[in-house]
């Protein structure tokens, strides 16, 4: 690892200007933290953090209609843990669980459709969230629950995708970034084609990425030794993992259930196909066709600055509500809410931060 | 979110199979994989689906890794 160090120093000295690389994926925001990867590079090697993180980008819409859903009598709602917390324009599901309302946490959507085998009385709906690492789960749950004629098993999809969500963080030429880290276990299911557009239309370098430590220290020089020759292409560090065509069985699952659709990303906007929505041929798995939900537009909190954050103009410190108003506990803004929402891991780890 | 776990395959049986992740045992489905897989093999489990073969030697050795960090007495 050492080596590695010495040869990122080298690099970055051979570059002579600061350089900035964003970290797509929670995860690795998470790992960068506790790894303590920004205490052995150099100080003008700034790692900003990308819109990677699932559960704060799913917009308060989704959140209230996902609440709604679960206050209706014929449905009980289920969802990954991670959602519960994630604030809706006026409440969480924790909150509308806690009202009584039927809510189940469930560690795979596999046990949602356990629970309508066992259910038949019940609307079983799974609240779908996740980028390309998650929908392939989900499409697996539909393809047993097609084969095992389970008809009251419906899901509301929220799934994102994510090389839609990076060419927008390009063109809207907010900050500068010298290099991209991109997520390992999404790559896992895509591989690394869908991201040529990054190198060939933007020339900026990029690296897919796994999660130990050396991984993100070779990464990170990968990505300074394309920055310092010039060149672009996207390259696999996390090559264990990650095969350049990726899982095509898991994509053609994907492609038989879902098809793109404009989605919003929370505090970023409405994306240009950058969601999956159920395709026609599927629709009675689709509760939005099944029972209709209307709840009024929502407003983001006063103060929060996620949308800055999700796109790296603005680090979390920079928020004036950060660790006031706004805290693990009593979070205001999605990004405070997943352990890996930006604003969640600078608040964990704030006292070992020196950037 | 998109954590994904690293595991042995102890048993298998049509698209369902039991793993070790860490000492506990799970149940998975395998409907994602390409290829045959055999006991002994390791994955990456995600949501209760196996995502990708891993290769053994890197998996074991980086299992070995985490399993004695955490065996650490406090
Ligand atoms: S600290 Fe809280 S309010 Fe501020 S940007 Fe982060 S989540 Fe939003």
């Amino acid at each position: 690892m050492k080596e590695v160090v010495e040869k990122i120093k080298n690099l970055k000295d051979s570059i002579g200007r600061p350089v900035k690389l964003m970290e797509v994926c929670g995860t690795h925001t998470v790992a960068i933290f506790r790894h303590g990867i920004r205490n052995v590079i150099p100080k003008d090697i700034t790692l900003l953090s990308g819109p990677g993180c699932p559960v704060c980008v799913t917009p308060i819409k989704d959140v209230d209609v996902a609440i709604a859903l679960s206050r209706l009598s014929n449905v009980s709602l289920t969802t990954f843990g991670d959602m519960m917390r994630v604030p809706g324009n006026k409440k969480s599901l924790f909150d509308a669980q806690a009202e009584g309302a039927n809510i189940k946490i469930v560690y795979s959507p596999i046990d949602a459709l356990k629970i309508a085998a066992e259910d038949k009385e019940k609307k079983i709906v799974f609240f779908a969230t996740g980028f390309e690492t998650t929908s392939p789960s989900v499409a697996g749950t539909l393809f047993e629950a097609e084969k095992m004629d389970i008809d009251n098993f419906y899901i509301y999809s929220a799934h994102k995708i994510v090389p839609p969500a990076l060419k927008a963080l390009l063109d809207s030429k907010d900050v500068r970034i010298d290099g991209l880290i991109l997520p390992g276990h999404v790559s896992t299911i895509i591989g690394s084609r869908p991201y040529e557009f990054i190198a060939s239309d933007y020339r900026v370098p990029s690296v897919i990425t796994g999660f130990d430590a050396d991984d993100i220290l070779e990464s990170i020089m990968m990505l300074l030794e394309q920055i310092a020759s010039g060149r672009a292409a996207v390259e696999i560090q996390y090559k264990r993992a990650v095969k350049e065509e990726g899982n095509q069985k898991a994509v053609s699952l994907i492609n038989e259930y879902f098809e793109p659709c404009d989605a919003n990303w929370r505090g970023i906007g409405v994306i240009p196909r950058s969601g999956l929505t159920l395709k026609d041929k599927y629709s009675h798995r689709d509760v939005n066709k099944v029972i209709h939900i209307d709840v009024p537009e929502a407003q983001e909190p006063k103060g929060c600055q996620c949308g800055l954050v999700l796109r790296g103009v603005k680090i979390p410190t920079d928020c004036p509500l950060f660790g006031k108003a706004c805290t693990p506990e009593r979070p205001v803004g999605a990004c405070m809410v997943s352990t890996e929402g930006s604003c969640a891991a600078y608040y964990k780890y704030s006292g070992v931060y020196h950037g | 979110m998109c954590l994904a776990v690293p595991s042995k395959i102890i048993s298998i049986e049509g698209n369902r199979a039991v793993v070790d992740v860490y000492g506990a045992q799970r149940e998975i489905s395998i409907l994602l994989m390409e290829n045959e897989l055999e006991v002994g093999d390791y994955v990456l489990v995600h949501a209760g689906f196996a995502i990708q073969k891993l290769d053994e030697e890197d998996a074991k050795e980086r299992i070995d890794m985490i399993v004695k960090i955490t065996a650490i007495p406090e």
